[in-house]
């Protein structure tokens, strides 16, 4: 299972592709099930950067826990939360991320 | 120090503008991401895991108060409230806006600031001894030369697209506290048997993942020869080195797989050719740089003896910070001390907004408004008068800036890992806070003794693991963080590269492996005077691989 994720182009945030815009938490990321829907989310990803939206767009793997998406590799699970030595920062530290956790 | 003269100052606003301009038009959509990254590249602007992160130069680690306020007054404003200072006497912001940038770069300006060949394969910030013209043991302030490189290699025509980066770092003293020889150039200041000052020359130093010490390539190059020098070495560099293997471009490869005697050659033959041209430095010139050098007036003050003497006898840990993090000053009502960035368990190299004023308040209460970034990541008071000496620390503890670590177990070197850097391959940060909390008794660390640990959390080895006497690498293995431990770096005179020791450690086993490490040592050390690189180098990996690993070779 993968989503798609990127940062925003103004701020550098990291996001991820959800219900046809970018969220700032991986939750509910649209989750391509097979290859098909991976070559969707691809698309939808180059044409984004075209469009100047976001940078460094890239497919990662996921798995489905209680119906919410979380990152398989430390890298992104970091990327999803914010930094371990910081909880106090990133998206870990915002009440929609306390609410999904 | 240095002060930007007109030329400078323009130069700077100038590039302000125009990056200005290419972020407007990025956010306009008018040039693409592949256009754009070389630029903001250039500018010093990054893309992390989180957030754009801004490097900014701090040129040879020189700074004053204004511009360590600027920089909390940017912390506070445009980031989360800290920055970040590196190993390459430079500071980070981990979380500014892309659209703030601008705003950003001209307040940096407006202290003499910028982030210009910050990254990108040019010549980068020129690093220097952080106690040069305060240290007892210098010939001569290294820093009007690094001022020169400055000056010569900012937006250099001929070197702006080098085969891969540059690093140059400078000493005026026999014990290097640069590490000269782990850079691209090292160049040690010193007199000859006339008295003239000229420089050691050594080359193909770095780290990263193919690890080497600089070749002394000339004993004594005269000062005058400087820029003709370097740039012989440049063009040969820029000429042979590698560029179709981004991990064999830098000019240590190229040293490595020509020869020394060689390179030198070419190198020597390349020079004939420029030593005698508009190259040479005019007396005149280095006698105006110098000038802004001129260390400030430090008027006698010998009471400081016995105020500290009484000083020391009210207060302990007053008494234990004196011997930790306060050292010789060339003059002797004088010290040079280190405001340790390595509180316990604290991120090391990170400094809040607060603490960034705070410190910039001392820096120009009692250390005639002179500061400098370490490339061990702490901040460094160079000119303090002995008799100020308890008040400095006093306004240190109220700002939770006075571990008296410098030098000590816990005072670890680490680059932000995969908390942040996209290159990394495992975290860094928590292992260095694991380890400083295990020792945070102060009374085991100074029984231990001087111990330089240094963490990277990936092979580029930002955190100076190679050259730390004991090193941890951090790697991704089967999707978990496995660290590496290499044991018998140095990065002083007596540069050398650790081997490493074993398997490597789980999270949950690495500081369990560090303090068997260490209580090998202090079973094997013959005295307490016998340092641990001192004692590794007389008996060698072998016990401490026994102490590691013996009982599994058993139980195989």
């Amino acid at each position: 299972m993968k989503v798609l994720t990127a940062n925003r182009l103004s701020d550098g945030i990291a996001v991820w592709y959800a219900d046809g815009g970018w969220a700032e938490t991986v939750g509910h990321a649209d989750i391509a099930h097979d290859k098909a829907a991976e070559a969707r989310l691809e698309a939808i990803g180059a044409a984004a950067a075209a469009n100047n939206e976001v940078v460094d767009v890239n497919l990662i793997d996921v798995t489905v826990i209680d119906g919410v998406a979380e990152p398989v590799r430390l890298r992104e699970k970091i990327r999803a939360a914010g930094p371990t030595i910081r909880t106090d920062l990133g998206k870990q530290a915002s009440p929609e991320a306390a609410r999904a956790a | 120090m240095y002060r930007y003269d007109e030329f400078d100052q323009d130069f700077v606003h100038a590039r302000v503008a125009e990056f200005s301009d290419q972020v407007q038009r990025r956010l306009a959509g008018e040039i693409t991401e592949d256009q754009f990254r070389p630029l903001r590249l250039m500018n010093g602007v990054y893309l992390q895991l989180h957030a754009y992160m801004l490097r900014i130069a701090v040129p040879y680690g020189t700074l004053n108060s204004r511009q360590l306020r600027m920089l909390g007054h940017i912390a506070r404003k445009y980031d989360k409230g800290y920055g970040h200072f590196t190993t390459r006497q430079n500071i980070q912001f981990n979380w500014p806006a892309l659209s703030d940038i601008p705003a950003i770069l001209a307040d940096l300006a407006s202290v003499e600031m910028h982030a210009i060949q910050t990254s990108g394969n040019c010549i980068r910030n020129v690093t220097a001894d952080h106690f040069a013209g305060a240290a007892a043991d210098e010939v001569a302030d290294p820093r009007p030369y690094a001022e020169i490189l400055r000056q010569w290699s900012s937006v250099h025509p001929e070197f702006s697209y080098l085969p891969r980066k540059f690093k140059i770092a400078v000493t005026g003293a026999e014990r290097d506290r640069a590490a000269i020889q782990t850079h691209d150039i090292g160049l040690h200041l010193k007199k000859n048997a006339a008295g003239e000052l000229g420089f050691a020359v050594y080359v193909g130093g770095g780290q990263g993942r193919t690890p080497m010490v600089a070749k002394k390539i000339r004993d004594f190059l005269p000062e005058a020869d400087l820029l003709s020098y370097c740039t012989a070495i440049l063009r040969v560099y820029n000429l042979y080195g590698r560029r179709d293997n981004k991990y064999k471009a830098r000019i240590k490869i190229l040293v490595h797989e020509t020869g020394v005697e060689e390179i030198t050659r070419q190198i020597e033959a390349e020079w004939q050719e420029l030593k005698d041209a508009e190259l040479k430095l005019p007396e005149a010139d280095i006698k105006a740089i110098n000038t802004y050098f001129a260390p400030p007036a430090l008027p006698d003050r010998p009471e400081g003896d016995d105020l500290v003497k009484q000083a020391r006898l009210d207060s302990k840990s007053f008494s234990e910070w004196l011997d930790q993090n306060v050292v010789t000053h060339r003059h002797p009502d004088y010290a040079a001390v280190t405001i340790s960035l390595k509180g316990i368990g604290e991120v090391p190299g990170d400094a809040t907004d607060s603490q960034m004023e705070a410190v910039a308040d001392i820096a120009e209460k009692y250390a005639f408004d002179e500061l400098r970034v370490s490339h061990e990541q702490n901040l460094i008071l160079p000119h303090v008068a002995r008799a100020d000496l308890k008040a400095v620390y006093d306004a240190l503890v109220e700002i939770g800036l006075a571990t008296a670590n410098s030098n000590l177990i816990s005072d670890i070197i680490s680059c932000p890992g995969l908390d942040y850097c996209a290159l990394a391959t495992a975290r860094s940060i928590p292992v260095a806070q694991e380890i400083s909390r295990r020792f945070a008794s102060l009374e085991r660390q100074r029984e231990i003794g001087e111990v330089k640990l240094k963490i990277s959390g990936c092979i580029n080895a930002c955190g100076h693991h190679h050259v730390g006497h004991i090193g941890i690498l951090g790697v991704e293995k089967k999707g978990s963080e496995l660290y590496q431990v290499t044991l018998g770096g140095s990065a002083d005179e007596n540069t050398s590269v650790g081997e490493i020791i074993g398997r490597g450690f789980s999270s949950e086993e690495i500081t369990d492996a560090i303090e068997q490490i260490v209580d090998t040592y202090l079973g094997l050390r013959l005295s307490p005077d016998e340092r641990f690189i001192d004692a590794y180098r007389r008996v060698g990996p072998a016990p401490f691989k026994e102490a590691l690993y013996a009982g599994e070779t058993k139980a195989a």
